[in-house]
């Protein structure tokens, strides 16, 4: 179990780590991966691999993103903040 | 109205000998054994150090993205199922609502729910892939084939063990005859070469421990035999109605004529020593191929390389068949593939339409000294030719509960 909390993640940070992710899970290019994008319907990220998404940012950036959030994060940014937010 | 006729008019595979259908059937005319050492550490847990994985890594054959989301079963159901898809001359033009898939795992997705165990163990729930249940299902393998060919048809998975394939392959037979479907993708696939079920078949006593001469290990009918070898990967057919395959034009392979199923009611695993149960099977195929004894000249026989199960089903076609017996050429080639389990079946039926494509019985290897027991022709060594005209063939296969299946494939004139 991670305790510990990155330090001063920066958007940057953070959107370059969810686009290794999405890329590596889903197959979906780092380079049509944007703040602005939806998970589901511009990205086509599916139900079963956004829950891969959401456990790999949580052990990569250590942080906990409860269920009840994921369905809040639509967007690529919208997951950004949350963990910039939460790594503070 | 009369029977609607099945025929075979696409294949697939891939099998401990090759990552396609030609590949494959060259390394078995050529006698060759897939049979290797494991390169595992896990084997030294084990009794037995060595099985017949499959000739190309699926990595070599499939995305990345679309492995990580697949058993390595359901891997091996899609390869196979787009040679054999392709081979039929891809129909996708025809109506989805008659096309239906049947493919069977004896096993379903061991590996996935034995590794899935591990990452729970060792991180805890949240890290359990939520792709687990359609990896470990047995239905998943035929499910991800319905669902790329977008068949509506039905999707269907008979377990029985070794005798899945060849039982799915009924099943698809059955499934055209009644006029649920005009063509069926149809086979078996095995993944299941993993340090638990191995240690499960160790001990039974049922895979040969020959360590020092793997590729020796499996030799159905000789007198030294010693058990099975694992095997994996998988073999798909693409069975239509013949007047649907007739009117586009298909390349027809071969007619499947007829199916025999039947049960022992004697052991949970040990073959009935009487083979009353493989006999029942066989006299019901032929008659539901409306053919006789006097039809067959070539039987890829189930011989797994065990004491007891060779002599038994050999025993058992000698009594079904009696005299004509002595024209049929008896292939195992389980000496060069290894068993693949609900696999076997399905590979199997392919290698018996490439026969009578080609009419040439495959060989058996590893035969030193023909165990005496066994009174059936059997074909060592090389492959032998089979005679010209009209000729029929049968597939057996038995599983560990008793279930017995013989297909009937022939050659259409």
């Amino acid at each position: 179990m991670k305790e510990e909390k990155a330090m001063a993640l920066t958007e940057a940070d953070v959107l370059a780590g969810i686009k290794e992710i999405v890329e590596e899970i889903a197959g979906i290019p780092a380079a049509s991966i944007e703040l602005g994008k939806n998970f589901t319907d511009d990205l086509e990220v599916d139900s079963l691999s956004m829950v891969e998404v959401v456990v790999e940012c949580e052990n990569r950036f250590g942080v906990k993103i409860p269920d009840e959030k994921v369905t809040e994060l639509a967007t690529v940014g919208d997951a950004v903040n949350f963990i910039v937010e939460a790594a503070k | 109205m009369s029977q609607r006729r099945v025929v075979v008019t696409g294949l697939g595979a891939t099998t401990p000998l090759g990552g396609d259908v030609e590949s494959t059937w060259k390394a078995i005319l050529a006698g060759q054994s897939g049979v290797r050492l494991l390169t595992e550490d896990w084997r030294e847990l084990l009794p037995v150090h060595f099985a017949a994985r499959v000739a190309t890594e699926p990595a070599d054959q499939m995305e990345r993205v679309e492995m990580r989301r697949l058993d390595r079963s359901e891997q091996f159901a899609l390869i196979a199922s787009r040679e054999a898809w392709k081979d039929a001359g891809s129909p996708d033009e025809m109506d989805k609502e008659r096309l239906g898939v049947v493919i069977a795992s004896g096993i379903g997705g061991v590996i996935t729910l034995l590794d899935q165990f591990d990452v729970l163990k060792e991180k805890g729930a949240r890290s359990v892939s939520p792709h687990t249940v359609p990896m470990l299902m047995p239905n998943g393998p035929a499910a991800n084939v319905g669902l790329e060919l977008q068949a509506n048809a039905g999707v269907h998975t008979p377990v029985s063990a070794c005798a899945s394939g060849a039982e799915a392959i009924g099943y698809a037979l059955e499934m055209i005859r009644n006029n649920r479907a005009d063509i069926v993708v149809s086979g078996g696939v095995e993944a299941a070469i993993h340090q638990l079920p191995m240690a499960g078949f160790a001990a039974m006593k049922a895979l040969s421990t020959r360590n020092e001469d793997p590729t020796k290990a499996s030799r159905p009918y000789d007198a030294d035999r010693d058990g099975f070898v694992l095997g994996e990967g998988g073999g798909v057919l693409i069975l239509e109605e013949y007047e649907h395959a007739k009117a586009r034009g298909a390349k027809i392979y071969c007619e499947l004529s007829g199916q025999g199923l039947s049960s022992d009611g004697y052991h949970i695993a040990a073959p009935d020593p009487d083979g009353s149960g493989v006999q029942r099977a066989i006299k019901f195929a032929l008659a539901d191929a409306g053919l006789t004894a006097k039809d067959i000249f070539h039987l890829n026989a189930h011989a797994t390389s065990t004491p007891a199960g060779d002599v038994a089903e050999a025993n058992a076609l000698r009594k079904a068949l009696g005299a004509d017996a002595d024209h049929v050429s008896v292939s195992a080639t389980k000496s060069m593939t290894g068993h693949l389990l609900g696999g076997a079946g399905a590979i199997e039926s392919v290698f018996i339409v490439k026969a009578l494509q080609d009419r040439l019985a495959p060989p058996t290897i590893n035969i030193e000294n023909l165990d005496p027991a066994v009174t059936v022709d059997v074909v060592r060594d090389k492959p032998r030719a089979l005679p010209a005209g009209d000729i029929a063939a049968l597939n057996d296969s038995f599983g560990f509960g008793g279930h017995n299946v013989v297909l009937v494939f022939n050659t259409v004139s």
